[in-house]
């Protein structure tokens, strides 16, 4: 063991230069943002520009993102462990990884948001359950991330052992990790859903859409994370595993897409005192002779991404060719980002349940420390895919020296 | 922000994963593992509040007594609002403000007093409201008033949804919270249809010599930052025998404001509601308010 952990670390220290830069741009991003976040212990979180009026922003709409990449490796566990899709159950494990590190992410995004984070723990003395949807939350997001983790480490322990994992063991966590991932979403959107005081939220089409789009962010992601990945290590992950992946990503975006307009037709035909967050979304609002309109370019910038995305994933010309797919990816990930994010958390707030308008836009505190979050996670998965592919080749052993040679590498 | 103050919070933040200030003594720990307010008995109770009343000296060298009166049985409180009188003139807020110990700087404030055009649409999401305005002279023609403060539902969805139960409603209607208790995550400030939860952005700040040194536990206790707060019929006042009128009703020099019993059938609340056409805000979201709007 203590052999496996010397590899290990001489497996971590070693890179080239690229590798190097890498780890410094995230350690001097974390302490940026470790930084911004100290000063906000301090004053409080009169730092950030949440005021009474749109109580939760950046973080809440990071988090929201989060949770939808998170479930990103159950695209991936249907198709190869139900269908035996060969190409894609290679890839599982680094679907998997990435899952562990949005949801250690989305925990994080919650706690910079609390007023009194070391009073966490109080939600385990009287946790207000089944009453209230953030102690779902907090049960399925840890419940999720323990999922992963096993199955993550169940597959690089036998790996290490030089064997093959058993499906006797790996069908239960699989069985389970699904309905869970679905269940993240849905607790999820069901926290903005269920409140009646904000009828931006209180709409039934909250749940699927935060399903659908989940469908588009989370495997756009992982085909770029994949390509990075196979470019600077020398894991394999095929071509057809990709393309399989971006056809999937295509019928959701269909779906999430068919939502939307939905939505949008609801709203706009009748035209009731409640398309006021949509109209605020499109156009602005317009109040005591005063624009509001904040959010109206990026709107924009995450309709047009999520429509271009769409007709190119259609296109199986486009599909196949890699420049195209990736802008595509690219797009979607811009996309979802802006419409799961401050597109859905900050509109709920406006106007305000007294009918005041409050133009929210992050503080640079927020964006430090949110970027500081998300460094956290790059360094986790890079931490984590410098593990497990030494593993995967053979190169890091639980194996003692001696007896490694007589087993053939994996 | 001065180095020193930084390398402090950073040590704060860095040995902080338990330690919630920059204060290390025995009272520190006890005030941190404090208990939940509904879980202590009434000798607990009573021990914290004696800790807490010599906290508030130690920090604001102001003696301040903290009570723990629980409910009268045989109390519902009720609110009465009469429209046609109140004239915008705010006195109530700056009332509240005081009574309540709320934080000057930032600014906290319980009630809201919204304007509204005659004729213009207002009921339902008050989204022609303005907040912000700023006469002469109050009130302005051809204008309305209409003050909104915590509605006491018998049905919260603020209660609904905390996850640690740090809110909850009392046998007498009023909605309360151990703000000690409270994580801040802010969930009911989203749940809340009226606005009237209040989040303690930065520390509060009350200058010394305008403490008001009558509080209750779950009322107008000194606050900190990083919890949310709210109007509790001003329980320290309301709960003690004999009780007082909250401050707003008593500063309205409109006449504007009735509180009582909503179960003694003589009370001026209950007459209100026997004798005049009252309504409640945003009565479709079910919250069932303790709070009564009419027109006299």
């Amino acid at each position: 063991m203590i052999e496996f952990i010397k590899d290990l670390l001489r497996h971590i220290i070693k890179g080239n230069k690229l590798y190097y830069t890498w780890l410094s741009v995230l350690v001097l991003v974390i302490t940026a943002g470790a930084i911004a976040y100290f000063r906000q212990l301090d004053e409080g979180l009169i730092v950030t520009n949440m005021r009474d009026q749109v109580s939760w922003g950046f973080y809440i709409s990071n988090f929201t993102f989060f949770v939808g990449v998170a479930a990103a490796a159950v695209m991936l566990v249907i198709p190869s462990y139900i269908y035996h899709f060969k190409p894609i159950k290679e890839i599982v494990l680094f679907g998997e990884m990435i899952a562990v590190m949005a949801v250690i992410m989305c925990i994080l995004l919650v706690v910079v948001d609390m007023g009194k984070p070391f009073h966490a723990w109080h939600i385990m003395m009287t946790p207000n359950f089944p009453s209230s949807l953030l102690v779902w939350d907090v049960i399925v997001l840890n419940g999720y991330l323990i999922i992963n983790m096993s199955a993550v480490t169940y597959v690089l322990y036998r790996a290490a052992h030089g064997k093959e994992y058993k499906m006797s063991i790996m069908w239960p966590i699989v069985l389970l990790s699904i309905p869970w991932a679905f269940s993240i979403h849905t607790v999820t959107a069901f926290l903005y859903n269920g409140l009646s005081s904000r009828p931006f939220w209180n709409a039934s089409i909250v749940a699927p859409r935060f399903i659908a789009s989940a469908l588009c962010s989370g495997p756009a992601l992982m085909i770029i994370v994949f390509q990075i990945a196979r470019k600077v290590s020398e894991v394999d992950i095929s071509n057809e595993a990709i393309q399989k992946i971006a056809e999937l990503i295509a019928y959701a975006m269909g779906l999430n897409l068919f939502l939307y307009a939905a939505e949008i037709f609801k709203e706009f035909y009748s035209h009731s005192i409640h398309l006021a967050p949509m109209d605020y979304l499109f156009f602005g609002l317009e109040k005591g002779g005063e624009h509001h309109n904040v959010l109206v370019p990026f709107t924009w910038i995450a309709l047009f991404c999520n429509v271009t995305a769409f007709i190119l994933f259609l296109m199986p010309k486009m599909r196949h060719k890699f420049t195209t797919m990736n802008l595509a990816c690219v797009m979607i990930l811009v996309g979802v980002y802006i419409e799961k994010g401050m597109g859905l958390i900050v509109p709920g707030f406006i106007p305000d349940t007294l009918g005041e308008i409050y133009d929210y836009l992050p503080s640079a505190t927020e964006l430090i420390v949110t970027a500081g979050i998300w460094a956290v996670g790059a360094l986790i998965y890079t931490l984590m895919i410098k593990t497990a592919i030494p593993i995967y080749k053979g190169e890091l052993s639980l194996i003692p020296k001696e007896q490694r040679r007589k087993i053939p590498a994996h | 922000m001065r180095r020193r103050d930084f390398i402090k919070s950073a040590a704060i933040g860095l040995g902080g994963l338990l330690i919630p200030a920059d204060k290390s003594d025995a009272s520190m720990w006890e005030r941190f593992f404090q208990k939940y307010f509904r879980e202590m008995t009434s000798e607990e109770k009573k021990t914290v509040a004696k800790k807490l009343e010599k906290d508030y000296q130690d920090k604001t060298g102001v003696a301040i007594n903290v009570r723990t009166t629980d409910s009268q049985p045989g109390v519902k409180f009720g609110y009465g609002l009469d429209l046609s009188r109140c004239i915008g003139c705010r006195r109530c807020i700056y009332a509240c403000v005081t009574e309540n110990n709320l934080s000057r700087k930032p600014q906290v404030q319980y009630i809201t007093v919204l304007e509204f055009k005659n004729g213009e649409k207002w009921v339902s999401d008050l989204e022609e409201s303005r907040k912000y305005y700023n006469h002469e002279l109050v009130p302005e023609p051809g204008h309305f008033y209409m003050p909104v403060q915590c509605q006491q539902c018998a049905n919260p969805p603020c209660v609904k949804v905390c996850p640690t139960k740090a809110t909850w409603r009392e046998p007498d209607g009023i909605v309360a919270i151990d703000y000690d208790w409270c994580i801040g995550c802010r969930y009911c400030m989203a749940a809340c249809p009226y606005g009237a939860r209040k989040f303690n952005w930065a520390e509060p700040t009350v200058p010394p010599d305008q403490f008001n040194p009558n509080t209750h536990y779950l009322g107008n206790r000194p606050k900190a930052k990083g919890h949310v707060e709210k109007c509790t019929f001003c329980i320290q006042r309301t709960r003690e025998n004999p009780g007082k009128y909250p401050a707003c009703v008593e500063i309205c020099p409109v006449g504007a404001r009735k509180f009582g019993n909503l179960l003694d059938p003589e009370s001026e609340v209950s007459r209100c509601i026997e004798t005049k056409r009252v309504f409640r805000l945003k009565e479709e979201l079910n919250t069932n308010p303790s709070f009564f709007y009419f027109f006299s």
